[in-house]
């Protein structure tokens, strides 16, 4: 790791606290919900940062088709990775959030739908990722993110209208918000960007280390002498 | 009100799950590169 | 060869094997059949009660059927090495691909004129609004799974598990359509409300993943 890393992660991690502290204690409560609104804090800025990462997939998978640099796929990998646990944080923030406040653990909520239609796309392009021993693997995964990408302005509407046809409560607040409550809100989404930064940077040096060792021993494995393991043919 | 603390923790688990996964891949490629360093 | 011809010839190839085995469409029919009778035990609902959920239990039907037409589609190839003489000569993908989804196309839609009566049968099934958008709606929705089915039934031919790679990357990719079908084919069998926009997103959807397929199909192509 580079020497600024440490640093970096130490200041993330202030910053996590300070905004911990200011959903907590300083932002003020929350007329009909009460103290459980404060969920919100972390449910939403979980959302905005899965959905940023998730659409700099797209972008990634897209140089990847056109110019085939390993630069690409990695950050497509990185990205889909950490956009996922951030969508897994926003599917479990949801319910626990829901179920105190009106009673039920899900509903077919436009934002909580899309992220859920979200992560079984990206699990899914995780699992191709996985499973897949062809040795175009980067390219067909590309190719999933651009058809999952294009999808989500269909799911999008689709959702928006099937809860107009059946409409449902609306985990999250619509309508306007108090301003300091917006600031509370802007505050952990800073620090999660930055946090989620920083994961992604983990990752990525991870994964480049991976492929490096991977190709260190394929080289080995053919540069091998036949003899040393398979004994003699004489 | 314990569903925000359950939230809260819920949020930290998920995090710390996943870096600590990073954490043990890491640990295994230093493995493997001290392997490839004694070759 | 001309593009069209090469697609039609295609497709009259995996017609008339088809016909000769009818491999796909007797495990598909037996499949819904199946389906069909678990989900009348399961249910059991009263004529008012069917009509709002049939189209949800039909097109859970028909998808799993599909799905079971889908992964067959490039096994055969891969099996005589087709795809590598594909690969290697100068025909369009795109003419292959085409023929595929095509073929599976008329597969799917001759399970669902053969299971459509079955399913008025069993659950009581009349129409209350207009009856004659549901062939549009049938069609739509078919060309959704089928286009994306073959599409990502190509992305799975050489992944380890590739039985349920195809309905893993094709389930949450459909939601739209499978939405827009299921409302769609809800509202004209209660005639509570207007298919419309269904229809229109399920056009859309076709619209974008049928050029989407035909675009990317290449670098899919060349991956195997």
């Amino acid at each position: 790791m580079k020497r600024v890393f440490p640093i970096l992660a130490v200041i993330t991690a202030l910053l996590l606290a300070y905004a911990a502290y200011e959903a907590l204690v300083v932002a003020p409560t929350e007329q009909t919900m009460g103290d459980v609104q404060r969920i919100f804090y972390y449910h939403v800025p979980s959302a905005w940062t899965a959905f940023i990462l998730f659409f700099i997939n797209f972008f990634a998978s897209i140089v990847y088709l056109i110019r085939r640099t390993m630069k690409a796929d990695i950050i497509a990998l990185v990205t889909a990775e950490v956009g996922v646990v951030f969508c897994t944080v926003v599917l479990v923030t949801g319910p626990i959030w829901a179920r105190p406040v009106w009673g039920i653990w899900w509903t077919w909520d436009l934002r909580l739908t899309l992220t859920l239609v979200l992560w079984l796309i990206y699990v899914s392009y995780l699992v191709l990722r996985r499973f897949s021993s062809s040795g175009q693997t980067p390219l067909l995964a590309a190719v999933l993110a651009v058809f999952g990408a294009l999808d989500v302005p269909l799911v999008y509407f689709s959702i928006w209208f099937f809860r107009t046809q059946h409409p449902q409560p609306v985990i999250g607040g619509g309508g306007s918000i108090d301003p300091r409550m917006l600031h509370v809100l802007l505050i952990n989404w800073a620090a999660f960007s930055c946090f989620a930064a920083l994961v992604c940077w983990s990752r990525y040096r991870l994964e480049v280390l991976q492929r490096e060792i991977d190709e260190t021993q394929a080289l080995e494995a053919l540069l091998e002498p036949r003899g040393s393991h398979t004994g003699s043919a004489r | 009100m314990t569903y925000l603390y359950a939230a809260y923790i819920a949020t930290w688990l998920i995090h710390i799950g996943y870096l600590g996964r990073l954490l043990l891949r890491y640990m295994r490629l230093g493995g493997e590169i001290e392997k490839l360093r004694k070759k | 060869m001309t593009k069209t011809g090469l697609t039609r010839a295609t497709l009259m190839k995996d017609l008339r094997l088809e016909w000769r085995s009818k491999d796909a469409i007797n495990s598909m029919l037996f499949f819904s059949l199946l389906v069909v009778v678990i989900f009348s035990f399961s249910f059991d609902p009263t004529a008012e009660e069917s009509r709002h959920i049939a189209g949800g239990l039909i097109w859970v039907a028909f998808l799993f059927a599909a799905v079971v037409a889908l992964n067959q589609t490039w096994a055969r190839e891969l099996r005589n090495q087709v795809l590598d003489a594909y690969r290697v000569s100068p025909a369009p993908p795109n003419s292959l691909f085409l023929a595929k989804a095509v073929g599976n196309f008329i597969f799917v839609t001759v399970l669902e004129a053969l299971m459509t009566p079955l399913f008025i049968v069993f659950y009581n099934l009349r129409a209350l609004g207009p009856a004659y958008q549901l062939p549009i709606i049938a069609m739509l929705g078919t060309w959704a799974l089928v286009v994306n089915g073959t599409f990502f039934a190509a992305m799975s031919v050489r992944t380890r598990n590739r039985e349920i790679m195809l309905p893993l990357l094709l389930f949450p990719i459909s939601i739209p359509a499978l939405l827009a079908m299921v409302e769609a084919t809800g509202a004209i069998l209660t005639g509570d409300f207007s298919a419309r926009f269904w229809i229109v997103l399920l056009a859309a959807y076709d619209l974008l993943f049928t050029m989407a397929s035909l675009f990317l199909f290449d670098f899919v192509l060349q991956a195997e």
